[in-house]
């Protein structure tokens, strides 16, 4: 199986990157912003699996016109089974309500990157007319909270996107997921991660390739979060803006 | 953002900044020290006490550098970033062949860890420390200098980064010697010994033939008896798939489970259940290496206040007596707990500049935190263990003297010249002063 991760050093993403590797025949094209970081991704799904290809494809994520020229080198390579769309940084909500070039940025790498892949992806999958795309939302795109709606406001930007792109594919080979972990110990959150109330990333990453290779529409990572989030959408305003959480 | 961050141990909760070594680790070390906050490196903090601490400061945490990055499959040399696990090592080169050559009682440790608190295991007297199987590691310093460190670049700096508690600069990567098994299991063997003279000539006896040797000592009974394991690794080539997800404690209970009652009636049963199922037997890597990581935080049984672990070497000579000593001290005060551990270290004098491994008896014990009652006690102890000439372990210690430590480590002052001024810890500022 060939898949495509882009940012592919993200932590949840690495892990399912490890999963896949126990498959005899598989192949990684990693795409990403730190040649460094992505050779040592590289290296350790090699170490791992005897047998795994990868290639690494390093550029700045957020300039269309280098992903641009980055789509013949990918098309050469062949089809895809998965495309995994996993960039992403943590916006701080203070940082955000107080400058505008934070939300830019945000919003540079949250939506538009992915957005300028989501459709990359597409035509990709669209060459052999079958496949999984898959991308990183977020359970904090589910309800904007004051601690984080910069942050969650940009993940559902994904949700709409892939309910828009399902809706697209809808009766052909193409699935289209969102996955949305929920607080996982990578390193996007090692602060939180040394109090050890954090999911581990490798069991999140477990359930995200069950729930890639049954295409379902929306994967929650750990599973309990679809259960939490369901209960968080559905507290009437009034109350849940008393709320101090 | 400040955190509150605590160690094995759980005596203290401390706001630290919390970083994340990640890809940029080397710009990290160099910002901090020019900054002028100092931090210390800091893997999975299984350390008991405050070793991987530095309240005020900021911690460099390297669990997200967790890419294995080369491996020789014929000759066993494995290059690994810093945050990989010792347990992610064994799953997945255990099926193909190979172990690690030297792992403590967790697996829940980094390789950066291992090194830099030199562990040893069961099969000191046979391979010596992490630090003996340690090749080279890329060492990334304050003012900015990457420096590949190994027995014949840079040996200084190698030789005071093993065993040196984080506090020459941070440790990216390393390469180690992985040793050739057949599969996961173990041959083993449990005898039962009354007295610690017993527990002395079984481990003369077994230490040519036998690559694993710890004791379980009833730190309750009168003569020291206990149980003495002895195993290799054996030719059984399975490798059945390991489940570490067991029962965890599920929240910190008000007071500590391991009082006196529950510690003298789990030594009476762990004694007579052992006694009843001695002799020879073959398990799996897991339960023999790691019994406790089946049990997920079963630190926070010892309750709100946390414990100790204290662990001393002695030298052979005189040493018996002296255990015997320190075991009746731990009787009359009865503090001791479940998880004594009894074993002789080989020859090897560990080779890091402020390495604990070395010749002679060493004991482990976890005490319930009870404050001024277990200090007192422990200061007896102290006192025996200076008198025999030996040394408390740095890696578990979150109170011995600054002089307990000077007396333990000769070397302390050489050592000094090659930490990072960057570089800072709770347990340094205590026993180094800075």
């Amino acid at each position: 199986m060939r898949v495509l991760i882009v940012g592919a050093t993200s932590g949840i993403a690495k892990e399912c990157a490890r999963i896949w590797a126990k498959q005899p025949d598989a192949e990684f094209v990693l795409v990403g912003r730190n040649e460094a970081a992505l050779e040592a991704v590289a290296a350790d799904l090699r170490v791992r699996s005897t047998t795994a290809k990868t290639s690494v494809f390093a550029l700045d994520i957020t300039d269309a016109v280098a992903v641009a020229a980055l789509e013949p080198k990918l098309v050469a390579l062949g089809n895809y089974d998965v495309v995994l769309i996993a960039q992403g940084e943590l916006t701080d909500q203070t940082e955000a309500q107080a400058s505008v070039a934070v939300i830019d940025r945000s919003l540079t790498l949250n939506v538009t990157s992915v957005g300028i892949f989501a459709e990359l992806g597409a035509r990709l999958l669209g060459r052999s007319g079958r496949g999984n795309l898959a991308i990183f939302g977020s359970v904090a795109g589910d309800r904007g909270r004051r601690a984080n709606y910069s942050y969650g406001a940009a993940k559902a930007f994904i949700d709409t996107y892939v309910q828009g792109m399902r809706h697209r594919f809808a009766g052909t080979g193409i699935s289209v997921t969102v996955i949305k972990p929920g607080p996982t110990a990578t390193a996007m959150t090692t602060a939180l991660a040394t109090s050890g109330k954090l999911a581990p990333a490798d069991a999140v990453a477990k359930e995200i390739v069950a729930g890639i290779a049954k295409g379902k529409p929306v994967i929650y990572a750990p599973g309990l979060w679809r259960i939490i989030m369901l209960v968080v959408r559905m507290i009437p305003s009034p109350i849940f803006n008393k709320l101090n959480f | 953002m400040q955190t509150n961050v605590t160690s094995f141990g759980r005596l203290q909760s401390l706001p630290h900044e919390v970083e994340n070594a990640g890809s940029f680790a080397s710009a990290r070390v160099g910002a901090a020290s020019t900054s002028g906050i100092s931090v210390l490196p800091r893997g999975l903090g299984s350390s008991y006490g405050d070793v991987c601490l530095n309240p005020g400061g900021q911690l460099l945490v390297t669990t997200g550098l967790n890419n294995f990055l080369a491996f020789d499959e014929g000759s066993g040399v494995l290059t690994v970033e810093a945050g990989v696990t010792l347990g992610e090592i064994q799953r997945t080169f255990a099926p193909r062949g190979w172990m690690l050559s030297v792992t403590p009682g967790t697996q829940f440790v980094t390789v950066g860890g291992a090194i830099g608190n030199d562990v040893h295991g069961k099969n000191h007297h046979a391979r010596g420390t992490f630090g003996d199987n340690t090749l080279s590691f890329t060492l990334v310093r304050s003012d900015g200098t990457i420096l590949n460190c190994s027995r014949s670049e840079n040996a200084e700096l190698f030789y005071a980064t093993i065993g040196g508690l984080g506090l020459t600069g941070l440790i990216t990567q390393a390469t180690i010697q992985l040793q050739s098994v057949a599969g996961a299991y173990l041959d083993i063997e449990n005898i039962v010994f009354q007295n610690s003279g017993e527990f002395l000539s079984l481990s003369d006896e077994s230490e040519p033939d036998w690559q694993y040797i710890v004791s379980w000592i009833d730190c309750t009974s009168k003569h020291g008896r206990g149980i003495f394991m002895r195993g290799n690794n054996s030719s059984d080539p399975r490798v059945p798939e390991t489940n570490i997800g067991g029962p965890a404690v599920p929240f910190t209970p008000p007071i500590s489970l391991i009082n006196r009652a529950s510690v003298l009636a789990f030594n009476q049963l762990y004694f007579h259940l052992n006694r009843a199922k001695a002799g020879a037997a073959k398990t799996h890597y897991q339960p023999y290496f790691y019994p406790l990581d089946s049990v997920r935080r079963w630190n926070l049984a010892y309750g709100p206040k946390g414990f100790y672990q204290y662990q001393m070497v002695i030298p052979r000579a005189g040493g018996r007596e002296a255990l015997d000593e320190i075991l009746s001290e731990i009787r009359r005060a009865g503090q001791g707990s479940f998880l004594a551990v009894l074993k002789t270290f080989g020859e090897d004098k560990g080779p890091g500049l402020l390495s604990f491994a070395r010749p002679g008896i060493t004991l482990a014990l976890d005490f319930t935190n009870y404050g001024d009652r277990s200090e007192k006690l422990f200061e007896r102890l102290d006192a025996i263990v200076a008198s025999a000439g030996g040394a408390l372990n740095p890696s578990k210690d979150s109170r011995m003297s600054r002089a307990m430590f000077e007396a333990g480590f000769p070397r302390f002052e050489e050592f000094e010249k090659y930490r990072d001024p960057a570089v800072s810890s709770a347990m340094s500022r205590r026993l180094m002063g800075w």
